[in-house]
């Protein structure tokens, strides 16, 4: 079956292009162009709908109705329907990018103007929120808070995530299952209910603190660290395993000086998201750090603060001035956040490794078994011995080609 | 570098791990074979199962020391299962189990007090596909073994040029030792791989079809390796070509399953014999390549 | 030779693991069990700090709908706070679906893997799938408020005028802001990353012999998405939205930041008031007294056993679907 597709595909795949011809760009503009106006008339003029969304809401399945139904009448139904689906689907992705997009330039727009060496340096202490005051403070205490927190916060949790990952995928056992499926449970638990569980686990014996917080976010962060470094651990080559279990190594060394190793990009990466996606989040700590005016640079006792939630809570002053310092935590935060998401994709060594398309051959690659792992081997094409193994037993002058024994 | 250099290395090396093991010696009291350059494996009644399947049955091979004993057999027969039983890495598939015994010089190394461990350190193994260590140096991966087994040496660059001389690859990579193992060729990672089995000093070397995914220029070296250190350690190597059974080994074992029943020994013996007057018609048929 | 067979039983292998190597097992087991462990404590200690208000309303602590903690008579309940978080879930999962299925697609389907011989359109998706799910929370509900909330307002108004005959988009107050709409719409904005992800890995798990001989006949990418990729990835596909859906029933800030916390019962989908137990419990912390705080315990203890239950659920039907086609 294998020998057949491959060709296959390749003509699929490079006449697809040609498919769509400039004619057909035309159908498209015109679609673009009438569905847009039947929306401006019938609902922006008739019936006074107003705003972007409403726009961007209709326009969507009278444009979607018209490109289909000119396809109808041009060409065939199936042709019709399938540009139809295309054009859901490449709409659906450009839906999706919007908000991140729109997003962005929000923060920048909204936070950038107050973004100053000043703002960096000074924290809430002695500001007053009254109109006309000027002096609006700094963030100082909250990035201090915020990096303490996150630290502290991986410290605690990520030994544990990867150690839990090496569980589940090296070590294993009778209950892997059960510890997978807690473990994706605990990656949809709330944030906040980690906050709570905190609060009255340790909140409610030792008082806020910004190790509190710390402690909410490691339990957020253990989850996705777990997922993430397991989906690694997964993609090293069994073979591996193996040869350093005929070395006589120690399990332990044998994920300590060859898996972990192996895996080290992929590893980074996982490690680097789930901290991208704690130095965010602001729910628990309402309920951990609590929240305060001051630097306080010791995060085992006391209030702290932190950029979410000095954004959360600043703009709910109601002074436009402070609203802006929130504006500006939150691009704070966002850069934080994008910095380490984008070191965690560079650290990747080369984007989407281990994943997409290669994944499936390298799950095939995973299995423990002996047997199954060179059936697949033998279905690779990148190892063309056989052929000179061949020629090299003719050039001996035999006649006992290998191939012959495996088609038994 | 010649090779009555790398004889000399030997010996430090020998006295060295000899020093190093003894301190671990009291963990596997049965099996006390440090600085035996080679010893002989012998396999006595080996059945082997996944999950219910009996996949071996009575397995009985005696693999002498300092021979190259070879195994041939159609795809499927056992030969890999055997020869993962003979370092006990069969038990690592969770549905495996076996019977019989694997006798390292008159030791069990299914002793329930052997550690596994400790037999793979005796028992080497190279597999079908090379597989250095990718996140290693040429050089760490040779000395991987004696890092896994914390064998202490402080003739580390004799060690690794030992074996790399014997594994065949020290010309081709002694000026980049540092270079990562995943940089070198499928022949070189191959070579390189027996280099990391030999600096551990096995007294048995298991080879699953060494060969089978290299050109034939390395499968010419590496057939050239495998008769170098014969010498010094008991080779089994199954292989599916011929000539190589025919070229490196001094006794073929031929495994047969029939018809999905387990896997057997029909005949074994020096190579020649096997080769030019088997006894059993079938495995005439096999050898002359009218079966398989 | 087969009598043998019969009478040879296997030997029990020794696993003797050293002293280094059981310590390693010991602690990585201990990691696994920890989870165990993390996940009951919360139940426990949660129920622990929850007695007080279950004390104080009893059974109707599910029926009730106010949130009256302090005062001689307290009368809270969370069961507004609950139907107001299944609302905007429901609203949340109406709009991630189409477009994070959608998306998914392209990557899988559609996306080809350079544009014009450069531009990764497949891989700079999936990092901005990837980075929307990194966004914190805070801003996607500053955004919501600032943003998108003035520009939804016309469609709410318009929807209220002309389909206000439809009970859930009656209007009785006149006013669109802070919303169950917006709060739905941008919870459904922050669940698509997650549902795109998986969904887009419960796709590419498709046998690729099905899906070319399926082309390889002349099927339309439509027919292989309908015939070849969809069936397949049913199981996988639905235990994602519901992970999805435990998602949108805990987001806490922002809903927060939009909706103003109002605590009748309310299905008008447009209009102005709402509530959401994680909004509930962020905006009313620290206000109520003990009981107060007891009470929102409570209804985090609630909302942690509908999300475990949701998630449970969820992460079976999607390691079993993932299972089978691995
Ligand atoms: N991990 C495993 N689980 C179950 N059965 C297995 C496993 N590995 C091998 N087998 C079965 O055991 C039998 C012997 O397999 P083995 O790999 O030893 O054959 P082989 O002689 O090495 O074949 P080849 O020449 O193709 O490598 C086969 O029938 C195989 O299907
Ligand atoms: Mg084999």
């Amino acid at each position: 079956m294998t020998s057949v597709s491959p060709p296959a595909k390749i003509a699929i795949k490079k006449i697809r292009p040609r498919e769509f011809k400039p004619s057909d760009i035309g159908i498209l503009a015109l679609s673009v162009a009438s569905s847009f106006s039947i929306v401006w008339i019938l609902f922006f003029q008739l019936t006074l709908l107003s705003g972007a969304l409403g726009f961007v809401v209709m326009w969507i399945p009278i444009f979607l109705f018209m490109y289909w139904l000119v396809n109808r009448q041009l060409f065939t139904r199936q042709v019709a329907i399938d540009r139809l689906i295309g054009s859901i689907v490449t709409l659906g992705a450009l839906l999706m990018m919007l908000p991140l997009v729109l997003l962005a330039i929000f923060v920048f727009e909204r936070g950038l103007p107050l973004l100053s060496w000043h703002v960096l340096t000074h924290t809430q202490q002695g500001v007053v929120y009254t109109p006309g005051s000027h002096d609006i403070g700094g963030v100082a205490h909250a990035l201090v808070g915020t990096i303490e927190q996150v630290i502290i916060a991986a410290v605690l949790g990520i030994p544990a995530a990867v150690l839990t990952a090496i569980f589940i995928n090296e070590v294993g056992g009778n209950f892997t299952k059960s510890v997978r499926v807690v473990v994706t449970a605990m990656s949809g638990t709330p944030a906040i209910v980690a906050g709570v569980f905190i609060y009255s686990i340790w909140v409610t014996r030792f008082g806020y603190s910004g190790f509190a917080g710390a402690l909410a976010l490691a339990i957020i962060l253990l989850p996705t660290v777990t997922r993430g470094t397991e989906e690694v651990l997964k993609v090293v080559h069994n073979d591996l395993r193996e040869a350093s279990m005929a070395l006589a190594a120690p399990e332990w060394r044998t994920v300590w000086s060859v898996v972990l190793p192996t895996a080290r990009s992929g590893l980074v990466t996982s490690v680097l998201l789930g901290v991208a996606v704690s130095i965010g989040e602001t729910a628990p700590l309402i309920m951990t750090i609590f929240g305060n005016q001051v630097m306080n640079t010791n995060p085992f006792s006391g209030p702290q603060m932190a950029l979410s939630l000095l954004a959360y809570k600043q703009i709910k002053v109601p002074l436009q001035s402070q609203i802006d310092l929130g504006y500006t935590a939150a691009l704070i935060l966002f850069i934080l956040v994008f910095t380490v998401f984008i070191l965690a994709r560079l650290l990747a060594g080369g984007a989407g490794k281990g994943k997409g398309s290669k994944r499936k051959a390298l799950m095939a690659r995973l299995r423990p078994t002996p047997g199954v792992a060179m059936e697949v081997m033998d279905d690779e094409a990148d190892l063309p011995e056989t052929e000179y193994e061949i020629e090299r037993e003719q050039v001996s002058n035999a006649a006992q080609p290998r191939k012959g024994n495996d088609d038994e | 570098m010649t090779m009555s250099d790398s004889m000399a290395n030997t010996e430090t090396v020998a006295t060295d791990r000899k020093v190093a093991s003894s301190a671990s010696a009291g963990t596997a009291p049965s099996l006390r074979i440090d600085g035996v350059s080679a010893a002989q494996l012998e396999s006595v009644g080996i059945h082997a199962w996944f999950g219910e399947r009996l996949v071996l049955e009575n397995v009985d091979l005696v693999m002498e020391r300092t021979k190259v004993t070879a195994l041939i057999g159609p795809s499927g027969c056992g030969k890999s299962t055997f020869l993962r039983i003979l370092n006990r890495m069969h038990e690592i598939v969770p549905s495996a189990s076996l019977a019989g015994r694997v006798e390292l010089d008159g030791d069990d190394i299914y002793d329930p007090n052997q550690r596994a461990a400790t037999v793979r350190r005796h028992i080497g193994m190279v597999f079908q596909r090379p597989n250095p260590f990718p996140a290693m140096s040429i050089r760490d991966n040779v000395l991987a073994g004696l890092r896994f087994n914390k064998i202490r040496s402080s003739h580390k660059d004799e060690i690794v040029e030992e074996a790399l001389v014997k594994a065949g690859l020290w010309s081709e990579v002694k000026d980049r030792q540092g270079a990562l193992g995943g940089a070198l060729s499928g022949g070189q990672q191959q070579r390189l791989c027996i280099a990391r089995a030999l600096a551990v000093k096995p007294a048995v070397l298991l080879m699953d079809e060494p060969c089978s995914a290299l050109d034939p220029g390395s499968t010419l070296r590496i057939e050239q390796t495998i008769q170098e250190i014969a010498e010094e350690v008991t080779v089994v190597i199954v292989t599916h070509n011929m000539q190589q059974a025919l070229r490196v080994s001094d006794k073929t074992a031929f495994f047969l399953a029939q018809d999905g029943n387990p896997g057997y020994i029909v005949e074994a013996g020096p190579t020649k014999e096997i080769f030019e007057s088997p006894k059993d018609p079938r495995t005439a048929d096999y050898v002359n390549g009218r079966f398989g | 030779m087969t009598n043998t067979t019969t009478t040879v039983t296997p030997i029990k292998i020794s696993s003797k693991r050293s002293a280094e190597d059981r310590a390693f097992r010991g602690l990585a087991r201990g990691a696994g069990l920890g989870t165990f462990v993390i996940l009951f404590l919360i139940g426990l200690f949660l129920l622990i700090e929850a007695i007080p208000a279950f004390r104080s309303q009893g059974l109707r602590f599910f029926t009730n709908t106010g949130w009256q903690t302090t005062g001689p008579h307290p009368t809270f309940g969370v069961l507004s706070a609950l139907t107001g978080s299944i609302i905007i879930s429901i609203i949340g999962l109406a709009v991630a679906i189409p477009v994070s299925l959608a998306t998914a697609l392209f990557i899988n389907e559609y996306a080809p893997a350079k544009v014009l011989g450069f531009v990764p359109v497949k891989n700079f998706l999936t990092a901005a799938v990837d980075l929307m799910a990194a966004v914190p929370s805070i801003i996607y509900g500053m955004w919501g408020f600032f943003v998108l909330q003035p520009h939804t307002t016309g469609l709410e108004q318009w929807l209220s005028t002309y389909l206000g005959f439809i009970p859930v988009f009656k209007s009785s107050t006149g006013l669109y802001t802070s919303s169950f709409l917006i709060c739905g719409i941008i919870v459904g904005i922050m669940c698509m990353p997650i549902i795109t992800s998986l969904c887009r890995e419960v796709f590419s798990l498709t046998p690729n012999g099905e899906r070319e001989g399926a082309m390889s006949l002349g099927a339309s990418r439509a027919r292989v998405i309908r015939d070849v990729v969809f069936p397949f990835a049913k199981g996988g596909v639905i235990g994602s939205i519901m992970l999805g859906l435990g998602r949108a029933l805990g987001e806490a800030i922002a809903v927060a930041i939009i909706i103003s916390l109002a605590f009748p019962i309310n299905f008008h989908i447009l209009q102005a008031g709402g509530n959401s137990i994680a909004a509930l419990i962020a905006l009313n912390w620290g206000s109520g007294g003990s009981l107060g705080t007891s009470a929102l315990l409570a209804a985090g203890l609630v909302l942690f056993a509908i999300t475990l239950i949701i998630n449970m659920v969820a992460s079976r039907i999607v390691n079993a679907s993932m299972a089978d086609r691995r």
